[in-house]
C-alpha cells in the first residue's frame, strides 16, 4: 500500500513558488494559464513503516484511535506541515477537491538522489520511535496544481519545458475528477514510487580488444569510454606482452581486459583526469610559417612560470605545494597554509543546470578539504559563462533555454554554497550566444591548513603499506557513472542519464564535521575526494603516493565490501561512479577502530575497503576472486602523449573601420551600463550568502547604497588576526575573437589589478587558471566536424604562453589549475563552439585588513586619478560590440612597465593615501567613472581635455577604450602630495576631482563631453537584470 | 535548578552544531570576545554536536547560556527548522526525555537561549517563542515563513529597540544594523490578533526600521514583509530571544558594509563589532547579580 501525503499552503496564504512558475511561464509563453498552486508530496510505501508503528502514534489518544487513516493524518500534520501555513491530504484527498484544472507531479527517476525524502524518512523515524525498514525511504514530489483553459498536450509541454528536467525528474500529468482518490493511493494506481530495481546478473565481462581500430572506435563509443583506437592500441598491446599474460594467470585472470579493468583505464586516461591535451607534444606554427614544438603546455607554460617565479623568489618563496595535491597550497601566515582550487562543471550543468552546478560547488569544496589532510573552507567563488538569458533565436535539440539554465545554475550554487555554510564571496557572469551548447560553470573554494598538525605540515600526506583503505560519506549508486569520460567527449543529444549527479551539501558537512575532528586526532595518513572517476582516480591516486617517492605503490580493494545505495551494481560501475559525497582516506591500521567508533558517533558512514601497499599492482576483488589486476606503472604511466598540430592564422584585420564619433557619448555611456557584461549582477549576488564565517572585509556590493560592484574580496579568515586575503578573477572571452594571448594577457592582468584594487600586497599574489576550451582535436567523423581544430590548439598554445609570460613578469606562482577541452555541442552535424575562455583567479595578501579598499567615491574634494596608460585598443570591447563593430585592436599587456605602477599603488594602500580604487577593464574609463560615482553617491567634475592631448585620442577612444592595467584611484587632498611623489614617473594623470553634487560631468576644456544625473546612470546599469 | 538572585549564573556557553548548522565559528568568537569585555575574565565556550546530545549525553544544566545558531539544518528540506525541530520534539535522549523538555526545563529555571535566524526558526516550530504558556506553546502561535519576495537575501538591515522590551540581549541598545540572510524570515501569526498583542507586551525587541526612522514593512529596508517590522521576539521574562539577523557576523567594525566610508575606530575597543552588543548583555546579566 504506497502512501502519498500532500501537504499543500492554505487558501489566502501566498505561494511564492507558485506565483514564481507562473510568472515565468506567462513571460515565456503563450498559455493561459491563470493560477499555479503548489504542494509538497511525501510518498511512501506502508511496509516501511516500523513494525507496530502506527500504533504508536495513537497511543495516548482515545481509545479505538489507531486507524491507518487517522495515524498518517497525525503524522503528516506534526511532522511535514507548518499549521499555520499549511494544510494536510492524504492519498489524493487534494486531487479529489477538482478545484484546478490540471494537477503536474513531479518527482524524481529512480536513483536520483532525493534530498527531502531523506530527511522526511529520518522525522518518520523519530516520531516513530525506529528508523524506516532497509531498503525503503521516503519519495519527495512537488505539485503544481494549475487553472487554466489548456489541453493536456499543453500542460505536458509545459511541464517538460518549465516543471521538470526530464533527465532526471518523471513527470505526472492529471486532470482533476480523471481518477477516484482511492485508486491514487494503491499501488496499481497511477503513482509507483521510484524504486531502483535492477535485475541483471551482477558478473565480470572479459571483453576482447579487436585488431582493427575502426572496431576499436566503436568499442570506446559503445561502451563510453573516451578512448581513442590508438590508446586502445596501447592497451591491447600491454595485455598481450606474456609478462603481464603469466602475472594475471597467477590470479585467475585471463589475458583480456575484464570490464572494470578497461572502465579504470578509461577513467584514469580521460581527458578529464589526464589532461592528455594540456601534456601532448604539439608542433605548433605561426601565421609566418615558423614552426616550434612545445613539450606539454602545462609543463612548459604553467609548471614552467611557477618554477621561475619560485627560483627568483628565492627564501622569500610563499609556495608550499603547487601541482601535487587536489588544490594549491601557499602561505598565509607562522601558522596556517592557504588553500585554494576553482573547477569547472559545465557539461552536467548543460543538462540539469540545478544539479550540475550544486554538484560544481559542493564537488569543489572537496578540492581543498582533500589537500594535505584536508582543509576547512574558508569561501567559494563562481563564475558563469551563459547565452543572454532572454535570447530568442532557434534552440539546437537537446538544449536547455539560457534562461533556464541561468535560474537552474544560479538556484543551484545558492543551495550548495549557503547550505554548507561557505561564504560566496567573488563572482561574475559574462554573456556571449557561443555558449548556448555550453555553459560555463566555474566554481572555486578557498580554505586554511594548519602549517603543524601533530607535529607535521597539514598540507603534507603520506600512505603507508598496510594502511586501510576507508571510504567514508555517502553511498554509491549509479548516479554519475562515466562523469569523468562523458566530460571529455562533446555534449550531443543522446547523453547518458547516469552522467548527473546530484550533490547534498548537508550530507556533505556532516562529513566535513566529521572528518575535521578525525584530522585533528590523526586518525589518517591521507586523504582524498572521489570526483570524477570515482573511486577508481581516489584509489588510483592513493595507491600511486603509498610508500613514497621510490615506491611502486599499490593497493588491493574490495569493492564487495563498498556499501551501495541499492542491490545491483556491477563490480566496475562500483569502481568508477562518481556520487556524491564521499572521500578516500589511508587509515594506520592501529586507528581503523578508533575512525570507525568516531564516524558512528557522529552519524556517518565509514567502511574499509582494503589496504595500500607497495606491490606495484592496483588489484580490485569482487566475491573473493581478483577482477582487476592493474600494473601502477602502466596505469599512471603507460599512456603515450598525444603529438598535435596547432596552426596559427590570425583573423583578418578589418582594414581599419573606426566608426565615425559618436554624437552623443552620455546615450553610449548608458547603453554600456546596460550591457548584460556590464550591468548589475545584485539579484544574484543577494541571494548568495556572502558573510557566513563573519570574516567579511570588502563585499561583493560596496558603496552608500551598498549596491556598488566590488572588484574583490576581502576577508579575515582569522577572526581576532587583521590579516587578509583577497579574492579577484580576471576573465575576457571576448577578445579570443581576434587573439587569445591578449585574450590570456588581460584575464590574468585584470585578476591581478582587481586584487590590488582591493588592497592586496601586489608582491603576495597567487594565481589558478582555468581553461575552457572548445575542442582543439580533429573529430574521428567523416567528414570530419571540426575542421579548425589545429587553428583551436593553436589559439590554447598563445593562452598558455601569455599566461606564463605575464605570471613570470608580475611574479605571481600559479598553484593549481584546471582545463576543460570539450566544450561543444554537436547536433545534426553542426558544431556550436564556445569562445576559447580562461578564468584567471587569483588570492592576495592583504596584510591589515584596517587598510582594505573599495571602489566607492568617498567625498566630494577627493581627487580623481587615471593610472596606466591608454591607447586606442577598441578591438571587441562593449563599446564596439554595442555597435556591432568588427576589427580593432586588442589591449595590450605590458606586464613590466604595469608592475611599477602595481608597486606604487601597493605602498600607496600600505600608507593609507587610497580613498577608493577601481578597476578599468569592461566599458574602460568612463564605465570604471560611473560606477564609482554612483556607489559612493557623489557627482565628479573631470577634465579629460589634457589626458586626451597628450594620448592624441578622441573623446570616445578615451573614454571607452579597454586598455590593461588601469585603474582610477581616488586621494584625499592632504594626500595628494604624498601620492603623487609614489607615482613620480609613472603614468598617473589627475582628471577632476569628486563633487558635492549628484552628476557625473566629463569635459575638456570648455566643451562637454557628457553630463549625466547619477540616478540615471545607476538605473541603466541596474535595471537589465533586477528581475531574473 | 533552583537560583539564588544574589549568585551568578554560570557564564559557560553551549553552542550546538551539525546536521547543517554553520555559524559555529564566529559565533564562539563573539562569546569568547563579549565575555572577556563584560566578565573580565574567560568565558567558556563549548560547540558541541547535536549528534552528541543523544550519543553522549549533554547536561544543560551545566550552561547558563544555549545558542542555537544560524544555518541550513537538515538543508531546510521540510521547511527552514522543521525537520530539526521534529528531531529536537520526539527523539529520545539517553535519558528518556527528549531535548524539548530539557530546553523547557533549562528556561523554565531562568537561564538564557539565543536563537539566530535557522536557530530562531528552529525555536518558533518548536513553539519555544513567543513562549505565551509557559516555556513552550503547542501548538505553535507563530510561524516564520517564505519572505515576501519569495527570495534567499544576504543584506544589511537598520533595526530599531524597543526600549520596553524585557530582552535581556537587546538592553541598551537603541539601533544597530547587522546582516540577514535567510529566505524563510517572515513573521506570521495563528490568529491577526497576535501581532499586536506582541508588540504591545514588548516581546519584539527588534524591528526592520528605516535608516533614519521607525518600524517598516516596506522592502528593502524590511528585507522579508514581516508585519510591523517585527524582526525579532523574546519571551516575557525577556531571557529567550530568537532573531533573524546575525549579530555574530558584525564582530568587527570590518564587517559593516560602511565601514571604509567612516572614520576608522578610536582604539581596539572600539574596533569590535556591534553585534557583539547582545552578547556583552548576556554575560552582563548571567554574570552580576540577576533580576
Amino acid at each position: 500500500m504506497i502512501h502519498r501525503l500532500e501537504v499543500t499552503i492554505r487558501a489566502g496564504q501566498p505561494d511564492p513558488a507558485g506565483q514564481a512558475v507562473l510568472e515565468r511561464v506567462r513571460r515565456f509563453t503563450r498559455l493561459p494559464v491563470e493560477g499555479v498552486r503548489t504542494c509538497a508530496v511525501y510518498a511512501f510505501d506502508e511496509a516501511a513503516l516500523p513494525e507496530g508503528a502506527l500504533a504508536v502514534v495513537g497511543a495516548g489518544r482515545s481509545p479505538g484511535y489507531v486507524g491507518t487513516k487517522e495515524a498518517l493524518r497525525a503524522l503528516a500534520t506534526d511532522l511535514f506541515t507548518d499549521p499555520i501555513v499549511n494544510a494536510c491530504a492524504l492519498d489524493g484527498e487534494s486531487l479529489a477537491r477538482g478545484d484546478f484544472d490540471w494537477y503536474v507531479e513531479v518527482g524524481f527517476r529512480p536513483g536520483v538522489t532525493d534530498n527531502v525524502g531523506r530527511t522526511a524518512g529520518e522525522s518518520l523515524g523519530y516520531r516513530l520511535g525506529a528508523p524506516l525498514r532497509e531498503g525503503h525511504q521516503v519519495h519527495a514530489a512537488t505539485g503544481y496544481f494549475l487553472r487554466g483553459r489548456l489541453t493536456r498536450e499543453q500542460v505536458e509541454g509545459l511541464a517538460r519545458e518549465w516543471l521538470a528536467n526530464e533527465l532526471i525528474q518523471q513527470v505526472l500529468v492529471l486532470a482533476p475528477g480523471e481518477v477516484a482518490a482511492s485508486r491514487l493511493a494503491g499501488t496499481s494506481g497511477l503513482f509507483r514510487l521510484p524504486r531502483v530495481e535492477l535485475t541483471a546478473p551482477v558478473r565480470v565481462e572479459r571483453i576482447p580488444l579487436p585488431a582493427e581500430p575502426v572496431a576499436l572506435a566503436a568499442l570506446s563509443q559503445a561502451r563510453l569510454l573516451a578512448l581513442t583506437a590508438e590508446e586502445l592500441a596501447t592497451i591491447r598491446a600491454h595485455f598481450a606482452r606474456p609478462e603481464v599474460i603469466a602475472a594475471r594467470a597467477t590470479t585467475g585472470l585471463g589475458p583480456e581486459p575484464t570490464d572494470v579493468e578497461l572502465e579504470v583505464l578509461a577513467q584514469t586516461w580521460s581527458e578529464h583526469c589526464k589532461h592528455k591535451i594540456f601534456n601532448a607534444e604539439i608542433a605548433y606554427t605561426d601565421e609566418a610559417g615558423r614552426r616550434e614544438v612545445v613539450r606539454s603546455l602545462f609543463k612548459t607554460y604553467i609548471q614552467g612560470a611557477t618554477a621561475r617565479v619560485r627560483a627568483a623568489l628565492g627564501a622569500d618563496d610563499w609556495c608550499l605545494s603547487v601541482f601535487t595535491d587536489n588544490a594549491g597550497v601557499v602561505r598565509f601566515d607562522g601558522r596556517w597554509g592557504f588553500v585554494f582550487k576553482v573547477e569547472t562543471h559545465n557539461s552536467p550543468s548543460a543538462l540539469d543546470p540545478y544539479g550540475g552546478a550544486l554538484t560544481g560547488i559542493v564537488g569543489v569544496n572537496r578540492d581543498p578539504f582533500g589537500t594535505g589532510r584536508g582543509a576547512e573552507l574558508l569561501f567559494n567563488t563562481d563564475v558563469f559563462c551563459f547565452a543572454p538569458p532572454f535570447y530568442e533565436g532557434p534552440l539546437p535539440a537537446g538544449l536547455l533555454h539560457p534562461r533556464r539554465i541561468y535560474e537552474g545554475v544560479r538556484l543551484g550554487v545558492e543551495h550548495g554554497g549557503n547550505k554548507s555554510g561557505v561564504p560566496t564571496v567573488n563572482g561574475s557572469v559574462t554573456f556571449d550566444e557561443s555558449y548556448l551548447g555550453k555553459p560555463l560553470v566555474f566554481c572555486g573554494t578557498g580554505g586554511l591548513l594548519p602549517l603543524d598538525l601533530g607535529g607535521q605540515p597539514g598540507w603534507r600526506k603520506w600512505v603507508q603499506p598496510g594502511d586501510a583503505i576507508v571510504m567514508v560519506g555517502g553511498r554509491i549508486g549509479k548516479d554519475g557513472i562515466h562523469g569523468a569520460t562523458f566530460s571529455s567527449i562533446e555534449l550531443n543529444e543522446a547523453a547518458p542519464v547516469g552522467a548527473v549527479q546530484i550533490g547534498d551539501p548537508i550530507v556533505q558537512k556532516k562529513m566535513f564535521d566529521f572528518l575535521l575532528v578525525a584530522r585533528d586526532r590523526g586518525l589518517y595518513n591521507a586523504i582524498t575526494d572521489n570526483g570524477a572517476g570515482g573511486l577508481s582516480s581516489s584509489v588510483g591516486e592513493m595507491a600511486e603516493l603509498c610508500g613514497g617517492p621510490g615506491s611502486a605503490g599499490g593497493a588491493v580493494l574490495r569493492l564487495d565490501c563498498a556499501p551501495l545505495k541499492y542491490p545491483g551494481l556491477l563490480p566496475w560501475e562500483i569502481f568508477v561512479s562518481e556520487s556524491q559525497e564521499r572521500m578516500t582516506l589511508a587509515v594506520p591500521p592501529a586507528q581503523v577502530e578508533a575512525l570507525l567508533a568516531l564516524s558512528r558517533a557522529m552519524d556517518v558512514e565509514a567502511s574499509v575497503l582494503g589496504a595500500f601497499n607497495a606491490s606495484g599492482v592496483l588489484e580490485a576483488r569482487y566475491g573473493g576472486e581478483v577482477v582487476a589486476r592493474l600494473e601502477m606503472e602502466f596505469l599512471h604511466h603507460g599512456l603515450p602523449p598525444m603529438k598535435l598540430d596547432a596552426r596559427w592564422s590570425p583573423p583578418p584585420r578589418d582594414a581599419e573601420a573606426r566608426p565615425p564619433e559618436p554624437a552623443d557619448l552620455g546615450a553610449v555611456l548608458l547603453r554600456l551600463l546596460g550591457r548584460l557584461d556590464i550591468c548589475s549582477k545584485e539579484s544574484i549576488v543577494r541571494r548568495y550568502d556572502h558573510e557566513v564565517q563573519g570574516a567579511s572585509v570588502v563585499k561583493p556590493l560596496v558603496g552608500a547604497a551598498n549596491d556598488g560592484p566590488s572588484d574583490a574580496a576581502v576577508l579575515r579568515p582569522l577572526l581576532g588576526s587583521t590579516r587578509g586575503i583577497a579574492i579577484a578573477h580576471g576573465l575576457c572571452p571576448r577578445y579570443s575573437a581576434i587573439d587569445t594571448y591578449a585574450m590570456a594577457a588581460n584575464a590574468l592582468d585584470e585578476a591581478v589589478r582587481n586584487a590590488i584594487a582591493v588592497g592586496a600586497d601586489p608582491a603576495r599574489i597567487a594565481g589558478l587558471d582555468n581553461f575552457c576550451w572548445c575542442d582543439p582535436l580533429p573529430s574521428a567523423g567523416i567528414p570530419d566536424s571540426n575542421p579548425d581544430a589545429a587553428h583551436k590548439l593553436a589559439q590554447l598554445v598563445r593562452a598558455a604562453r601569455a599566461v606564463h609570460d605575464v605570471a613570470i613578469a608580475y611574479g605571481v606562482p600559479l598553484i593549481s589549475g584546471k582545463d576543460s577541452m570539450k566544450n561543444d555541442y554537436v547536433s545534426g552535424g553542426r558544431r556550436l563552439s564556445i569562445l576559447p575562455t580562461l578564468l584567471c583567479s587569483v588570492v592576495g595578501i592583504v596584510p591589515d585588513v584596517r587598510r582594505a579598499l573599495t571602489m566607492d567615491a568617498k567625498a566630494p574634494g577627493d581627487l580623481v586619478y587615471l593610472v596606466g596608460e591608454t591607447r586606442e585598443e577598441l578591438g571587441a570591447s562593449q563599446y564596439y560590440r554595442e555597435l556591432g563593430c568588427p576589427g580593432g585592436a586588442l589591449p595590450q599587456v605590458f606586464p613590466e612597465r604595469a608592475r611599477r605602477w602595481y608597486a606604487a599603488l601597493g605602498r600607496c594602500t600600505a600608507e593609507g593615501l587610497l580613498s577608493a580604487a577601481h578597476d578599468c577593464s569592461d566599458g574602460g574609463l568612463a564605465v570604471a567613472l560611473a560606477e564609482m560615482a554612483f556607489a559612493g553617491g557623489f557627482g565628479m567634475e573631470l577634465d579629460l581635455g589634457p589626458l586626451a592631448a597628450r594620448e592624441q585620442l578622441a573623446p570616445a577612444a578615451l573614454l571607452f577604450s579597454e586598455s590593461a592595467s588601469r585603474l582610477v584611484v581616488t586621494v584625499r587632498p592632504e594626500h595628494a602630495a604624498a601620492f603623487e611623489r609614489e607615482l613620480a614617473g609613472l603614468p598617473c594623470h589627475r582628471l577632476g576631482t569628486v563633487a558635492a553634487h549628484d552628476r557625473l560631468a566629463i569635459r575638456s576644456g570648455a566643451t562637454v563631453w557628457l553630463d549625466l544625473p547619477l540616478a540615471r546612470l545607476k538605473e541603466a546599469w541596474q535595471a537589465p537584470l533586477r528581475e531574473l | 535548578m533552583a537560583e539564588d538572585a544574589a549568585t551568578p549564573m554560570t557564564t559557560s556557553t553551549l553552542i550546538l552544531s551539525g546536521f547543517g548548522t554553520n555559524c559555529e565559528k564566529e559565533t564562539a568568537y563573539a562569546c569568547r570576545r563579549a565575555g572577556r569585555v563584560a566578565t573580565g575574565g574567560e568565558v567558556s565556550v563549548d560547540i558541541r554536536h547535536i549528534n552528541a546530545l543523544y550519543n553522549e549525553g549533554v547536561a544543560l544544566e551545566d550552561y547558563g547560556l544555549l545558542i542555537l545558531i544560524g544555518g541550513f539544518l537538515d538543508g531546510d528540506d521540510l521547511g527552514s527548522g522543521k525537520a530539526c525541530a521534529n528531531r529536537f520534539r520526539h527523539r529520545r535522549l539517553p535519558s528518556g526525555g527528549t531535548f524539548l523538555d530539557a530546553l523547557e526545563r533549562f528556561i523554565g529555571a531562568g537561564r538564557l537561549v539565543l536563537g539566530i535566524c535557522n536557530g530562531f526558526q528552529v525555536m518558533v516550530k518548536l513553539g519555544l517563542l513567543p513562549g505565551l504558556e509557559g516555556s513552550s506553546d503547542h501548538p505553535p502561535r507563530v510561524t516564520l515563513t517564505t519572505n515576501a519576495n519569495g527570495r534567499f537575501e544576504d543584506r544589511w538591515v537598520s533595526l530599531k529597540a524597543d526600549p520596553a522590551s524585557p530582552c535581556v540581549f537587546t538592553r541598551g541598545i537603541g539601533r544597530i544594523e547587522l546582516p540577514v540572510r535567510h529566505g524563510e524570515g517572515r513573521l506570521l501569526a495563528g490568529e491577526a490578533a497576535l501581532v499586536g498583542g506582541l508588540l504591545e507586551r514588548h516581546l519584539a525587541p527588534l524591528a526592520y526600521s528605516l535608516p533614519e526612522g521607525g518600524p517598516t514593512e516596506a522592502y528593502p529596508h524590511n528585507p522579508n514583509g514581516s508585519p510591523r517590522g517585527i524582526a525579532a521576539l523574546c519571551n516575557p521574562a525577556g531571557t529567550v530571544l530568537g532573531m533573524m539577523p546575525h549579530p555574530e557576523a558584525f564582530n568587527y567594525y570590518t564587517n559593516h558594509p560602511q565601514w571604509s566610508r567612516r572614520p576608522p575606530p578610536a582604539d581596539a575597543e572600539a574596533e569590535d563589532g556591534e553585534g557583539l552588543r547582545l552578547f556583552r548583555n548576556a554575560y552582563a546579566y548571567l554574570h552580576g547579580p540577576c533580576g
